[in-house]
């Protein structure tokens, strides 16, 4: 443990509105602690930069999954346990549940939660390429009250996003594929469990006949942020999947992504990986 | 509201409680700068006293002396540090003791019945599952936890299961003859 | 009388205490007035101190605080040639080389402190790789940088390369470095004082090392200096050398605090600052007819040692010995170099040099088949050393060593040649490439030529008044099983219950000097000395006339509690001899250079991934020799869990390096394989007892490292035809691999057309 604990703070808010308090009244001095799967590990690392914490693990206004006929509502404090055990979610949401699957190991999946991978806005993270390949719109609360936010406009750079200081976010919305959709998500991560990704895929492609009448496609850990391919997705909209089509988009997708070099992997390994998994996407769609 | 699904964080059934922390059971820190939380470990209800990000995994191995709980990476990489809270695994390295306000903790101490091993441990024993021993206390609480969410779980399952505890003397072929093997002991009683 | 223990799965000594978490590692203890240690390190690979600042913000004077001016005696990690200082004086040698020592009671301070050392170094220009410190781009060891050199040689081998009937073959192989990754890090706890000397316990394989090593560190009389092995969890080689350096460093915050001083490495430091596997770099140049009989080889095999020396001498003794095979050539030239780069030294890990050099030379084996045409079975078939041959150092084979009926087995387990012709019909078709492939191979067991001569180790086994028997050594369980094993043989010796034996905790001031826990020696070379002095223990009873031929174990009890009685403590030690017949010039390198091989063929079967390029092991098959199996379970684990380390240096576990430091010390970034990720591994024993070891058994620890590396890749070749010659293979290589061979427009070529690429016809 290499940080100063006595530096720390941890406290625990009786109800969502003290913590929504805390956050109006002390903007930017307190950040909220769901199941410290990433703040732990920089803790331990001594790399842990801000002090202040609220848990907010235990307030039922951010758990819960309820669906009706058009959307399903995640709790901010779902955990990729919850997901996996869902049948719900893992029927209409495989890649979420597939995601949560492949994040960490069981004790991982059972502290780890959509709202935190969410805000911790790491590009590497599992659950956001299905998220956003699912049209996710975050549900964002403050004291003052809530807004929603497609989550595609959520993160602005590395570790940036939309999220102001006196925010929280409170759950996900998801709205719920059409019957025959076809859900593709890949995560490669060299080993098979327990695994950061060096590429992620997730694609959804709802398609009339032939023809491709809602396609998205979202990538992580290959641009500072977890990505929405829109230029890729507009040239595939609308259109008959044939070998032209998919080298058309595998040229975009390469101008879309922007992966780099890292102790994990080479840019160059993961632009044509993500250039393969698309191509396979594309290629499953009868 | 057509489906409601299984709830994430409920509690009524009580199996569900990875997180502790009732509002009212707010954590509040003394002058010291510590908090004292109220909880049970291996079904004793006992107080824990801690900066409040400690690590749980410290805090059960330094106030309470349960040492069997142990350290491997501190990032929640290996599951030498896993126990049980309500029903579910988790690493404790990853658990800060402010939130353990209420928790069921319970951890390899807690698996045998007095003298009597768990099935899993004694399987252990006898399929070679456990060499140089340092992964064995997390990795007979990822078990016990496995069967008792799937008693009877396929090689996948097993895999899966085990997954976020890793082990760098058995290459886990015994780990996993072990838990074939105390799930067929389960069966002849 | 008991039935006999040898050959059956008794319940491991300390199973119990470790299935339900009782076992004592050194971090579950707490001493009296305890406070913790950590280390300030080099964050530059080479330079000059020019100043350590203090920072503002911390109570300094509540903190021991140890540079090298405050070490009582030598100030290097005594070990081969003494070169590496416990804390950097004048200059520093490596990233993470050890400067000066902290101690207080919080923990938490402790940290924050050293957060708070700034040392300022003056960088001097560096050596990251083997070619530069082979060129002397930067001299930064001795003349030369080169710590070691070694020639073996057998016939004549310059003459060999003109012959008109011969096929000369070409390779460089390459392997990375990998790290240990015991799941316990490591960790010690010292008292120290002048009046009564120094106590470190803790977690390590040798505790003799780490006490020669701090007799001298401390400059005390050796009955000063106590060291007690804690349970271990895991070393692997990893706490072979590297436990002297940290049980110093505690000992001296100890011995300037007078108070216990704790230190334990988080992953982070043991990662980063500890030992890892030697990379490595071997030259093959082979000649062989058109026959497939090997004439000639030339191996040139370098290792890189790191800043220091320490055991790298050692690493490259084994790598040599072992680079020309299993195989019988009559002239063979290795000649071999451990250089000095500035990383944190590299140093042992199960296997010592011999996967490097054996990886190298089982993917050239490959190589040579196909340059002539035949199947890699076939050329090896056409080669396997057998009875009255002699290996590269002209030790002549006096067991009946059989590989080709190794060979068959594995093939027959793993469904070798049906596979392999199915994968080769079926992979042109298929977004997933199959294959299966083998390496066959030898290790070793006990130290290398006259190395237990010098030893000398000694063993001792003692009985109490009640008839229980406990055997002394130095030898420690680490998790292989020395306790069980060395339970079962003394118990057999003597006649009595496994039960009735237990084996002492290694404790410098307790057990004699049965060497380190290391090069497979423990079962072979220890485990008979284990037997002797049980023999003898029955023979002191018997001479006493205490003991008949034939007697229970109440008999036995009897015959103790009379024999206390009348003479005191019953005990009997016994020292090594090596035998009679066995020979080694170590000014040549030629002669007996172990007492004993064991003798392995592994399949690796595999898939690799051509969308995302990964390679994932489908099937192993591990058939080996090792003598008699002394605990059928333990050997299996043994080779199991060795199986799967090769698998994680063959297809996980890349080092990143950055100027000298590991980049990626974390679990999280440096991957080894979970429970999803290993194959079914089955394995099969020969037995094929040896008469030097206990009951037959021959050393088994290390030769599982052995083969999976070289197993693994030729199968990948077999399923892309793509000759890879480096490990780890990553998939961004494997990638790299494909694709130029696409560009090349060699989509679908046959195996042994693109494996010939390193052979010229002479």
């Amino acid at each position: 443990m290499r940080a100063y604990l006595p530096a720390y703070e941890l406290v625990v808010p009786r109800t969502l509105s003290e913590a929504l308090a805390l956050l109006r009244d002390e903007p930017g001095v307190w950040q909220p602690f769901a199941g410290g799967t990433d703040l732990m590990v920089l803790l331990e690392a001594g790399r842990l930069e801000h002090k202040n914490f609220f848990s907010i693990a235990h307030l039922p206004e951010l758990h819960g999954v309820e669906a009706s006929d058009t959307h399903v509502r995640l709790g901010a404090l779902t955990t990729y346990t919850d997901v996996r055990r869902d049948a719900f979610l893992s029927r209409e949401f495989p890649m979420l549940a597939q995601a949560a699957r492949e994040t960490g190991g069981v004790a991982i999946q059972n502290r780890g939660t959509l709202g935190g991978n969410i805000a911790n806005a790491s590009p590497a993270a599992d659950s956001p390429p299905a998220l956003l390949a699912y049209d996710a719109e975050l549900e964002l609360v403050a004291a003052e009250g809530s807004r929603r936010l497609p989550y595609s406009e959520f993160h602005t750079g590395y570790k940036q996003t939309r999220m102001r200081p006196e925010e929280l976010i409170a759950c996900v919305h998801l709205r719920r594929p059409r019957a025959g959709a076809r859900h593709f998500y890949r995560k490669v991560g060299t080993r098979r469990a327990q695994a950061i990704s060096k590429v992620c895929f997730a694609g959804l492609a709802e398609s009339e006949g032939a023809m491709l009448t809602n396609v998205r496609v979202a990538l992580g850990s290959v641009a500072p942020v977890p990505l929405r391919c829109r230029r890729t997705e507009e040239l595939l909209t609308g259109k008959n999947v044939d070998e032209e089509l998919t080298s058309a988009a595998l040229e975009e997708i390469a101008r879309e992504i922007a992966p780099i070099d890292d102790i994990r992997s080479t840019a160059r390994y993961r632009a044509r990986v993500a250039q393969n998994l698309l191509a396979e996407f594309l290629s499953s769609i009868a | 509201m057509k489906e409601l699904s299984n709830s994430a964080g409920e509690t009524s059934d009580g199996t569900r409680r990875t997180f502790g922390g009732e509002a009212e059971a707010r954590a509040v820190a003394d002058e010291g700068g510590k908090v004292s939380v109220r909880c049970t470990v291996n079904g004793e209800a006992v107080t824990l006293r801690g900066y409040p990000l400690a690590r749980l995994l410290d805090v059960l191995r330094e106030e309470l002396k349960l040492t069997g709980t142990k350290e491997g990476c501190g990032e929640g990489e290996c599951g030498a540090c896993s126990v049980i809270i309500g029903g579910e695994l988790v690493n404790s390295c990853l658990v800060p003791v402010a939130q353990a306000e209420g928790a069921e903790i319970r951890t390899i101490e807690g698996v045998a019945d007095g003298e009597r091993l768990h099935a899993v441990q004694r399987a252990m024993i006898e399929c070679g599952g456990a060499q140089c021993g340092i992964c064995t206390p997390g990795m007979v609480l990822a078990a016990v936890n496995l069967l008792e969410r799937e008693p009877r779980p396929t090689e996948a399952d097993i895999r899966e299961g085990l997954a976020g505890n890793l082990c760098r003397c058995t290459g886990y072929m015994k780990i996993f003859e072990a838990v074939v093997r105390a799930v067929e002991s389960k069966d002849e009683g | 009388m008991s039935d006999g223990n040898i050959g059956k799965p008794v319940p491991r000594k300390e199973g119990r205490a470790k299935v339900t978490g009782a076992a004592q590692y050194v971090d579950d203890l707490r001493l009296p007035g305890m406070i913790y240690g950590a280390t300030v390190r080099s964050h530059v690979a080479r330079g000059r101190i020019q100043k350590i600042a203090f920072g503002e913000g911390i109570p300094w004077d509540e903190f021991t605080i140890v540079t090298a001016r405050d070490i009582p005696g030598a100030n290097a990690v005594a070990l081969i040639l003494n070169d590496q200082p416990y804390l950097a004086d004048a200059v520093v040698n490596h990233p993470e080389e050890p400067v000066l020592l902290l101690a207080h009671e919080d923990k938490y301070l402790l940290e924050e402190a050293r957060r708070r050392v700034r040392i300022d170094v003056e960088p001097l220009p560096a050596v990251f790789t083997i070619e530069d410190s082979l060129a002397r781009k930067e001299v930064i060891w001795g003349e030369d940088n080169v710590f070691k050199t070694f020639l073996v040689e057998k016939g004549n081998v310059d003459e060999v390369w003109s012959g008109d009937d011969l096929v000369v073959v070409e390779g460089v192989y390459e392997t990375g470095a990998q790290e240990q990754l015991y799941i316990e890090t490591n960790g010690v706890i010292a008292t120290a004082n002048a009046a009564e000397g120094v106590v470190v316990q803790g977690s390590m394989q040798c505790p003799y090392y780490v006490h020669k090593a701090l007799v001298k560190l401390f400059r005390l009389p050796e009955d000063k200096v106590r060291i007690i092995q804690t349970e271990t969890g895991g070393g692997f080689g990893g706490k072979e050398e590297y436990p002297s350096m940290i049980a110093g460093h505690a000992a001296l915050l100890a011995w300037k605090s007078g108070r216990p001083v704790k230190m334990i490495y988080d992953r982070a430091e043991d990662m980063t600052a500890t030992t890892k596997r030697h990379p490595s770099r071997t030259r093959h140049r082979t000649a062989v007819t058109r026959e497939g009989r090997l004439v000639g080889m030339e191996i040139d095999f370098v290792i890189d040692g790191g800043a220091y020396a320490t055991l790298s001498a050692v690493v490259l003794s084994r790598g040599t010995i072992h680079a020309a095979g299993p195989y019988n050539c009559p002239n063979v030239r290795i000649s071999s170099k451990a250089v000095a780069t500035n990383a944190p030294p590299h140093g042992a890990f199960r296997g010592f040099g011999a996967p490097q050099s054996i990886f190298a030379l089982e993917r050239h084996l490959n190589k040579v088949a196909a340059a002539v045409g035949l199947t890699p079975e076939e050329l090896r078939r056409r080669n396997f050393i057998t009875k009255g041959e002699t290996t590269a150092t002209g030790q002549v084979i006096h067991e009946d060593v059989d590989l080709a009926a190794l060979l068959d087995r594995a093939f027959e387990l793993s469904s070798y040649h049906a596979k392999r012709e199915r994968f080769s019909r079926e992979n042109d078709a298929s977004r997933i490439k199959r294959g299966i492939g083998f390496a066959s191979f030898m290790h070793g067991a006990g130290f290398t030529g006259s190395g237990e001569k010098y030893l000398q180790s000694i063993v001792g086994c003692e009985a109490t008044a009640e008839g229980r028997v406990r055997v002394l050594a130095a030898s420690t369980e680490i998790g292989q099983g020395t306790n069980t094993i060395f339970a079962q043989i003394a118990a057999d010796a003597l006649g009595l219950d496994y039960d009735s034996v237990e084996v002492v905790r290694p404790d410098t001031g307790y057990v004699p000097n049965s060497g380190p826990t290391v090069a497979s020696r423990t079962c072979m070379i220890v485990g008979k000395l284990v037997e002797t002095a049980a023999l003898q223990l029955k023979q002191t009873l018997a001479n006493d006339g205490l003991l008949a031929e034939s007697f229970t174990q109440d008999d036995f009890a009897r015959a103790c509690r009379e024999y206390v009685e009348r003479h005191g403590a019953l005990r009997a030690f016994t020292q090594y001899r090596q035998p009679e017949n066995v020979e080694w010039d170590d000014e040549h390198y030629r002669g007996d250079a172990y007492g004993a091989y064991a003798w392995a063929v592994y399949v690796a079967e595999v898939s690799v991934d051509t969308l995302t390029y990964e390679t994932r092991v489908e099937d192993f098959v591990a058939v080996q020799e090792v003598g008699r199996v002394i605990h059928p379970v333990l050997a299996a684990g043994q080779i199991e869990g060795g199986v799967a380390q090769g698998l994680g240096w063959t297809l996980y576990e890349n080092t990143v390096w950055q100027a000298g430091r590991m980049a990626n010390g974390q679990m999280t970034n440096y991957i080894i394989p979970t429970s999803a990720d290993i194959p079914p591994i089955r394995v099969h024993f020969f037995e094929n007892p040896y008469e030097g070891g206990p009951n037959g058994a021959k050393g088994i620890g290390e030769l599982p490292m052995d083969g999976p590396a070289p197993a693994i890749l030729n199968a990948v070749e077999h399923a892309t035809g793509v000759a890879f010659d480096r490990v780890p293979l990553v998939p961004e290589a494997v990638m790299d691999a494909l694709l130029a061979r696409a560009g090349r427009g060699l989509k679908d070529v046959d195996e042994r057309q693109t494996t010939g690429t390193g052979a010229t016809a002479v």
